[in-house]
């Protein structure tokens, strides 16, 4: 399949008063045409200002790429003009946020929301701009669209509001949807309303899918590939299966030891990791994880270590995989 | 009260009579709806809780599951006497809460303690955390002496997994997760029987959310707690709980052993509610059918007649809009409210 996003080695900082937060510290990964790449970690790990560095959204000041490049479709976005940065936003990269209660205006209607980028991108009359409005909220599964073009945010409910920001974000026919936390407010069979409507649209028109989450479950059901985040940069990447069968970064065991599952008994004790994630305006050279990882060794305090092919597609950062495999393979 | 206490309800998890601790019954709470400044006139009802009937037994760990606005944060809320329940009864160890005037529910406000949501508006930020644990036994004046007091603080700090150090820092100097430590440590204070956890470890990350469920269960081991864990997170509630209810606009829907919840869930609402959790493991995920239930849940104002769930249902019949499904015991111990099963 053929690259449609590179990033390279991006680096994007924050500089505060209590010093220099070293959000994203050095994440290079590629996003292949069709394919959804799932980002996930805890809050703080810097999986959304990643996200965000790609559609040039860091607010300056405090924020800024300091380094690095994102090559989308072979144009490096960082060295574009802010002109034609807003020709891509929005037209060949969507987003889909968070919060459908914030991110929509609430006192614009929906119909005047779903067609700005109509107008705006495509150069679409008023007549057309509400066609395709209509046939948009009916792709998304909104009843009886033409009402609802005229009503405002408040008149939705949440699953709605999300089902309006991914009409929003399908309008131009983006070849990349950025989907921040898309179901993370809402309810779980609503949740699942949303991800299988996502997934439907996204194979069907062909949609690239870079998804930021918390929530593990939801990667392992919707994504392709999977980066895990951990103090700024990717620790773990590879196919959600081997991602999950066969972690390789102690951080990623961590975490899959931590979820409680619905399909297991009860009475089974999770086995958290210690302590907390580190200060990003406080990192040193070592491995970002060592405190808080039961096979650190005196190498992971003074070099941090880069991601390293391990097989299968399957990259880990870890100086220590080889003592994490062997006990895996003594467990099982 | 006791028209509205039908047959049913009150047999509801009898099967370990004997040392129940919360006994609810019929219990209903409406919002009213008014309309107007001068006139106040009452237009609707918001059916928050509409006739929830369990019971918990001491050292038990009930779980309430279902989605937003189902009424399982209310009904926490009436447990606690910070509603005024509108109809029906709790029996705390036999006492009727409802009847009790402020000065008689005192020594139960020790009983009973609550763990809230979110960490970072149920704290007060102007106080230091010694402050906000030695508070309640002053009032309820459980240790009079102020270096008794102080001590008292520093170990429930060390029980939470907190370090002393953080008695003499405010709110906003700590993480989540340890503000979550500090709500757990306050309702500890006070010696409780029982503890409410609304959603205790809804906002924090997977692995911090971790710690904090072992911790509890922990706590429940040593003090002998008995739980209410009322949370959206099923995953979480499968861990923790003996026992399950879920709830769906204010009703009862199904209530039985957590993994006999789990693996044989019989009503439809249960049956969708599982199947729409995702599963963190890709070779389960893609075995798994991925039925989604359609529609939104409908207004508590103006819930549907008959069962409630029967929009969204897809083994509805001609008869589940007209008849409310009474909540029956199909196996010993799982009661479930549908009359298609």
């Amino acid at each position: 399949m053929a690259k449609l996003l590179e990033i390279e080695d991006l680096h994007t900082q924050f500089f505060t008063s209590a010093g220099t937060v070293r959000a994203v510290d050095g994440i290079t990964y590629n996003v292949d045409e069709g394919e959804t790449v799932a980002i996930v970690g805890e809050s703080g790990c810097g999986k959304s200002v990643g996200a965000m560095s790609i559609l040039r959204l860091i607010p300056w000041p405090p924020g800024k790429v300091v380094k690095g490049s994102i090559k989308f479709q072979d144009k490096d976005l960082l060295k574009l003009s802010d002109a034609e940065m807003r020709k891509i936003r929005g037209n060949d990269i969507a987003m889909i946020f968070q919060e459908p209660m914030t991110s929509l205006n609430p006192v614009l209607s929906i119909g005047l929301q779903l067609t700005e980028t109509l107008q705006h991108h495509l150069g679409m009359t008023e007549k057309e701009c509400h066609a395709r409005a209509v046939e948009l909220l009916g792709m998304v599964g909104i009843s009886e669209p033409d009402r609802r073009l005229e009503q405002y945010p408040h008149h939705l409910s949440g699953g709605m509001r999300q089902r309006v920001m991914i009409a929003m974000a399908l309008a131009c026919e983006p070849k990349l949807i950025i989907a921040d936390e898309p179901t993370t407010a809402l309810d779980v069979t609503i949740q699942a309303q949303i991800l299988e409507l996502m997934k439907e649209l996204t194979r069907k028109m062909g949609v690239a899918m870079i998804i930021i989450t918390h929530n593990l479950g939801v990667v392992a059901r919707y994504a392709d590939r999977v980066n895990v985040m951990y103090a700024g940069k990717i620790v773990e990447t590879g196919t959600a299966e081997e991602v999950y069968l066969r972690p390789k970064h102690p951080y990623t065991l961590a975490l899959l030891k931590s979820v409680p599952r619905i399909d297991h008994p009860r009475g089974q004790k999770l086995d958290p990791v210690d302590g907390q994630p580190p200060d990003l305006a406080r990192l040193d050279d070592g491995c970002p994880f060592r405190p808080r990882c039961r096979f650190a060794t005196d190498k992971c305090e003074t070099s941090n270590p880069t991601l390293e092919d391990v097989g299968n597609n399957h990259q880990t950062a870890c100086w220590n995989n080889d003592n994490l495999d062997k006990e895996q393979r003594a467990a099982s | 009260m006791s028209a509205a206490i039908d047959e049913n309800a009150v047999a509801a998890g009898t099967a370990e009579l004997g040392n129940t601790l919360i006994d609810v019954q019929g219990l209903k709470m409406h919002f009213p709806i008014t309309e107007g400044i001068v006139m106040n006139k009452v237009v609707a009802q918001v059916k928050a809780v509409d006739g929830v009937s369990f019971r918990i037994q001491k050292g038990e760990t009930l779980g309430l599951v279902g989605e937003s606005g189902c009424g399982k944060t209310t009904t926490g809320r009436c447990i606690l006497q910070l509603e005024n329940p509108t109809d029906g009864q709790i029996l705390y160890d036999g006492v009727d809460l409802n009847t009790l005037n402020s000065k008689q529910m005192v020594p139960f406000r020790q009983k009973i303690q609550v763990i809230f949501q979110d960490p970072f508006s149920s704290l007060n930020p102007r106080m230091k955390i010694g402050e906000i644990l030695a508070e309640p036994m002053k009032v309820h004046k459980i240790i009079t002496d102020k270096r008794a007091r102080d001590e008292r603080v520093l170990d429930l700090l060390k029980v939470c997994g907190l370090s002393p150090r953080f008695a003499d820092r405010y709110p906003h100097e700590m993480s989540g997760g340890q503000r979550q430590r500090v709500g757990i440590a306050r309702a500890l204070a006070m010696d409780p029987e029982f503890i409410v956890c609304d959603e205790a470890v809804s906002a924090l990350d997977v692995s911090i959310q971790a710690q904090v469920i072992n911790l509890l269960e922990d706590l429940r081991d040593e003090f002998g707690l008995t739980y209410l864990f009322i949370s959206h997170d099923l995953s979480v509630v499968r861990h923790i709980c003996h026992r399950v209810a879920v709830m769906y606009l204010g009703n009862m829907v199904e209530l039985a052993d957590c993994d006999e919840l789990f693996d044989n869930p019989i009503h439809p609402y249960t049956k969708a509610l599982l199947e729409a959790v995702p599963i963190p493991d890709p070779s389960v995920e893609s075995g798994r059918a991925h039925k989604i239930i359609k529609g939104e849940i409908p207004s508590p104002i103006n819930p549907p007649s008959g069962c409630v769930f029967h929009p969204r249902c897809d083994v509805a019949a001609d008869g589940c809009p007209k008849v409310v499904p009474e909540f029956r015991e199909v196996k010993p111990g799982h009661w479930v409210a549908c009359t298609e099963v």
